[in-house]
């Protein structure tokens, strides 16, 4: 029976990983490659890198840090942060990731997501989806896409944008709520079960995990496929192996840590 | 020193498979054309993506008779994901004609709960082989795929493992020196290694015995 998935994320600026609150006050995390060495011991079934610093510069350090991870963590690498272009992403994937996410470049030009999944198969592409939820008392309800790292609104719902994503070919949706992102709130659930309801393809929960029973409503009530979390793990608040018990007292499957490096 | 060969047709994550075997101590040569096979004593074959698409690709490189020879050969080979599914006759997913080694049809997952079929899963196996030497017989592996390789009746005894997604599906083959996998163990952390570890040993001992005594 398929696993339910662990994966800490890697907010990577510079050269460091970092961690903010509704995706600003940033603080350093620690060195990337030994973070993702120490997680694919502890346990974790895969890992993810978000380039999130703007400078070119930012963009060379990180394919290095996935280069060296890969290199030592067998485990599947997801690396987001502005790809914008078929050839981008095959830089990314030649440095050892093994699938790309799409977030504001997805949004702004669809078409890459296809031309992205035609060159390298739908299930190395990731479409990232930030939302937010629309203003109490507005029309429209629901969560809006927000992007160039929730600075943005695009006013596009966030469910019919996961739809249409993989429609266009992506494999994967990665969906962030940025109203709990950092604030250890919770999952935004209700998010999570809209769009799990109407894709075919796997969720992965993003945004306000601050305990091992988070990451089990993401998945039972969510209906989460996998769940990425960051402080938390960076912290030590929560261990891989105490979330992978709780899933299973809760009755979920998932992948041994022993069987982990 | 054991040599082997990756094919790279533009197919998939050549990086992580070099990678990993690099670490279990294998050498590699990347086979871009026929003449990379040379000196080689083992051939892999990854991939992911469609059939058309590789097989195209394939024999663009003038790759598609030297890999048929040299399975024919009865020479140690692994076929990792779409790498296995091209061993087959033909492919549901874009009525692709593949390399027909073994009888049957690469055809789409039976009523999976998500598609693709993306995470790690337990890899059944239905009889020992060294390919899983040290592994336990229910191992998760790092599955990616919406497809999978299904052996015509008349082979049935390739199988070496089956995993559930929705139905059962073929997760694992073996016939003589011809081996494939649907899972990625370049992904699948030690369990991954060791298995690619215990093909490094397959096509060492296949060499040694190939060797005239001095």
């Amino acid at each position: 029976m398929l696993r339910r998935r662990v994966i800490p994320c890697l907010d990577v600026a510079d050269g460091r990983v970092v961690k903010g609150t509704r995706f600003i006050d940033l603080v350093d995390e620690g060195d990337p490659p030994e973070l993702a060495e120490r997680y694919a011991r502890e346990g974790a079934d895969e890992l993810v890198f978000l380039d999130i610093s703007a400078a070119a510069e930012g963009r060379a350090t990180l394919l290095e840090i996935v280069e060296q991870t890969a290199r030592r963590a067998f485990i599947p690498l997801t690396v987001g942060g502005g790809v914008r272009s078929v050839d981008a992403m095959k830089a990314v994937l030649r440095a050892g990731a093994d699938k790309v996410s799409l977030n504001t470049a997805a949004v702004a030009n669809p078409e890459l997501v296809t031309a992205c999944a035609r060159r390298f198969g739908s299930q190395a592409v990731v479409v990232a989806i930030d939302a937010r939820v629309r203003e109490p008392g507005g029309e429209a309800g629901g969560w809006e896409v927000m992007i160039r790292g929730g600075r943005d609104a695009t006013g596009l719902d966030a469910v019919v944008w996961a739809q249409r994503a993989v429609e266009l070919g992506a494999g994967e949706l990665l969906v962030t709520s940025i109203d709990r992102d950092g604030t250890g709130s919770g999952y935004d659930t209700a998010l999570l079960r809209a769009i799990v309801d109407r894709v075919p393809v796997p969720v992965i929960a993003s945004g306000g995990a601050a305990t091992p029973a988070d990451l089990v409503s993401a998945v039972i009530e969510g209906g989460a496929d996998a769940v990425l979390a960051a402080s938390i793990f960076h912290r030590r608040l929560v261990s891989i192996a105490e979330v992978k018990q709780a899933m299973t007292d809760a009755g979920l499957p998932v992948r041994a840590v022993a069987n982990a490096a | 020193m054991t040599r082997i060969a990756v094919v790279d047709y533009g197919a998939g994550n050549l990086v992580s498979i070099a990678q990993a075997l690099t670490a279990v101590g294998a050498t590699i040569t990347v086979a871009v054309r026929p003449a990379d096979l040379t000196g080689a004593d083992g051939l892999i074959m990854p991939g992911v993506g469609a059939a058309g698409p590789a097989m195209e690709r394939l024999r663009g490189q003038g790759l598609i008779e030297p890999i048929r020879e040299w399975i024919e050969a009865g020479r140690p080979f692994l076929g990792i994901c779409l790498g296995l599914q091209l061993l087959f006759e033909a492919s549901d997913e874009d009525s692709a004609d593949t390399f027909g080694v073994l009888a049957g049809r690469t055809v789409r997952l039976v009523s999976p709960p998500t598609l693709p079929h993306i995470g790690w899963n337990q890899v059944i196996r239905t009889r020992a082989h060294p390919l899983f030497e040290g592994i336990e017989p229910d191992a998760d592996f790092y599955f990616v795929h919406s497809y999978a390789g299904s052996p015509a009746e008349v082979h049935a005894n390739v199988v070496l493992a089956t995993t559930e997604h929705g139905g059962r599906f073929v997760s694992a083959i073996a016939r003589d020196q011809l081996l494939g996998v649907q899972f990625h163990p370049e992904r699948s952390g030690p369990d991954g290694l060791r298995l690619l570890g215990n093909f490094a040993a397959l096509v060492e001992a296949h060499a040694e015995a190939l060797q005239v005594p001095v």
